[in-house]
């Protein structure tokens, strides 16, 4: 290994002061081509044409209404637990935990509104968000609390507590939670029709979750570009010192901003419950919390990108389903475009902040 | 059988060696990189891969420790796109690694899928046996749980005691602690910063996914889905519980592994049948996150861990 750097070539970055409209959005164009060529050679590798496969994922995806609904359905959980890491890692507080606090507000749905509370759904509906929000933002507390308290990494706690979760859902599915009518399956028993989220349009399969997310993300972009918590989020995000120095309570304000973040992220659960199963099992979510990172980044952290962002990583997850049965390529290739679709985006947007020089 | 009946069986600690052995290999890994001021948030995602690939070319007719070395070779190339993407470019850490993550671990599953299509059961391969250390395993207690191993686990010790040789007492482990926690002055030497943190990484990595192939090469002898289940980000927490020092992670690693493996037997006894099996199952994660709580006060964390350097800014 050459450890001397008078002898190699070295590179160095250089901010750029005003970056061209050419570099600034060139440079993303540039990472979803690549993440395109990625998976064009994967699909090649599975003997498949990708310009075929390509178009059975579009198609799969936006190819019909009953895609478009599917699609809509699926972005759904995806905008909350986006909104959830874009708000978190906005303040550089590390929530990776969205699928715990996912399954907290499920949780808390099931746990209410299978008959516990036989309320109309004027009323029901709003107690259930409530306490599915309270759920996840506890979740989340104690991740919070033993980072601003004792110094321990979110990134681990909060990781590890997906699985501590999962482990006590299972618990509770196979214990007190479980359904007498469900065959012995782990799964709770139903919602009442009351608890349930109706449907925005009659006879369209598309729920008022979908109606939710779009609210929360406009109500987040509110607090992150109105309020005084948004501009303390940004600054403790920038630089923790120069906030604390600036008179901002930089632990109250991380612990604030993990109960919205665990709070978002629950309601991905609710939505999943109330609108689309109806009872919670043990693979409601096929890990919507992780790929809620995915989301918040292409987003490039801002709420109303989460929106768009979410529905284009709906789209290739609902458009490969459909071409995997079709062109015999394992799904997985919509995991790997997304996973270096987000790798070559962080680098593409750092690229039109800095140039790299020689030496 | 009683719990400290348990504890003074040779058996036990033979297990706890086994289960502590993916843990030792990975956390020299991540401890690597940490002292070299970059968190490797990969580690998950590399031991998945590690153990896709070690388990495919032995299945393909490769010797084992051949097999070792494509996993640890397939780990070194998640570790140059890792350490490119963050060292270099200075990229997060955080957001790189878990990227790294998903990237090895769908890219292990596609792979799964392509080799594998027409499969239920993926096939079993000619794993590691244990091996008795002749004279050694024949000490009463301490032979049996220590030299019946097979020899993946005598090679994870003899890494753990060649990284604290080469960390402590080679100009090339000097350097590598000096990136992780003073870089400027390292660079003022007239070494690459770049090239310290990059190679730790890189070689970081491959012993991450040396660590996941111990699951599939001889632990188990096939390839799971979600067969690694965590146990990259326990290792993260173990290089913190170890205090970035290999001997004490080897410790916390045995440790950990003797409490997995005293759940094990405690579930099987009367009272344990009574407990639902996931609170045991919870066990390794809880004891994660109380090692971290209680180990945050004195922990000495390399002080340019997550810090890019770039000369530009000096």
């Amino acid at each position: 290994m050459n450890l001397c750097a008078k002898k190699g070539v070295t590179m160095r970055l250089e901010p750029i002061e005003n970056p061209t409209v050419l570099r600034k959005l060139g440079l993303p164009a540039a990472a979803l081509a690549a993440t395109f060529l990625v998976a064009s050679l994967l699909a090649m590798a599975a003997g498949a044409n990708p310009f075929s496969v390509f178009g059975l994922i579009l198609k799969g995806a936006f190819g019909s209404k009953f895609a478009v609904l599917e699609t809509l359905n699926r972005a759904t959980p995806l905008i909350f637990t986006g909104l959830a890491v874009a708000i978190a890692f906005r303040a550089k507080f590390w929530n990776i935990g969205a699928e715990a606090q996912l399954y907290a507000g499920a949780l808390v749905t099931v746990v209410l509104g299978t008959g516990f509370l036989q309320w109309p759904a004027f009323a029901i509906l709003p107690v259930l968000i409530l306490f599915a929000v309270l759920a996840g933002a506890i979740v989340l507390l104690v991740p919070a609390l033993l980072k601003t308290r004792f110094g321990v990494d979110e990134v681990v706690t909060t990781l590890l507590f997906n699985f501590i979760f999962l482990l006590f859902i299972s618990m509770l599915l196979e214990g007190p939670l479980k359904d007498p009518m469900g065959m012995g399956w782990p799964k709770s028993a139903r919602l009442i029709p009351d608890a349930r989220l109706p449907r925005i349009v009659d006879g369209l399969r598309l729920h008022w979750g979908f109606g939710l997310a779009l609210i929360s993300a406009v109500m987040i972009w509110i607090i992150q570009t109105r309020s005084t918590l948004g501009y303390e989020m940004r600054a403790v995000g920038l630089n923790k010192e120069a906030a604390a120095f600036a008179g901002i309570p930089v632990n109250r304000v991380l612990v604030k901003t993990a109960l919205l973040s665990g709070g978002l992220a629950a309601l991905a659960g609710f939505s999943e419950v109330a609108g689309l199963k109806g009872s919670l099992t043990l693979d409601l979510s096929p890990g919507f919390g992780y790929t809620g990172i995915i989301v918040a980044m292409l987003a490039l952290l801002n709420p109303l990108g989460v929106v768009v962002a979410a529905l284009f990583v709906a789209g290739i997850f609902v458009g490969a389903d459909s071409m995997s049965r079709a062109a015999d390529v394992p799904t997985y290739l919509a995991d790997i475009m997304l996973a270096s679709a987000l790798l070559m985006m962080v680098l593409a947007i750092m690229l039109t902040r800095f140039r790299v020089v020689r030496g | 059988m009683d719990i400290i009946e348990i504890l003074f069986t040779a058996s036990f600690w033979a297990a706890a060696i086994r289960i502590a052995t993916p843990l030792i290999l990975a956390t020299m890994g991540e401890l690597i990189c940490e002292r070299a001021g970059v968190l490797n948030l990969g580690i998950e995602g590399i031991m998945v891969v590690g153990a896709f690939a070690g388990w495919m070319a032995v299945y393909s007719g490769t010797g084992l420790w051949v097999g070792v070395a494509v996993a640890f070779a397939v780990g070194m190339v998640f570790g140059l796109l890792h350490s490119t993407l963050t060292v270099p470019f200075g990229l997060s850490q955080h957001v790189v690694g878990l990227g790294v993550t998903l990237l090895a671990t769908s890219a292990t599953y596609y792979a799964y899928r392509l080799a594998l299509p027409e499969v239920t059961s993926p096939p079993k391969i000619a794993a590691f046996q244990p091996y008795e250390v002749p004279l050694l395993s024949e000490i009463p207690f301490v032979g049996e749980a220590l030299f019946a191993q097979t020899p993946f686990t005598y090679f994870a010790f003899l890494l753990v005691a060649a990284v604290a040789i080469v960390l402590y007492r080679t100009p090339l482990g000097l350097a590598v602690r000096a990136v992780g926690e003073n870089p400027s002055a390292v660079a003022a030497q007239g070494l690459s910063v770049t090239a310290i943190r990059m190679g730790a990484v890189i070689v970081g990595s491959g012993f991450m996914a040396m660590g996941g192939a111990f699951l599939t090469m001889s632990a188990f002898d096939s390839f799971f889905f979600e067969m690694v289940n965590g146990r990259g980000w326990i290792c993260i927490a173990l290089v913190v519980f170890g205090s970035w020092r290999p001997g004490k992670a080897l410790l916390g690693a045995v440790l950990f592994a003797a409490f997995d493996a005293l759940q094990i037997r405690v579930q099987q006894t009367e009272i344990g049948a009574e407990i639902p099996y996931q609170i045991f199952l919870m066990m390794p994660y809880i004891l994660s996150i109380l090692a971290l709580v209680v180990m945050s006060r004195r922990a000495e964390v390399p002080a340019a861990l997550m810090v890019p350097f770039n000369k530009g800014e000096r």
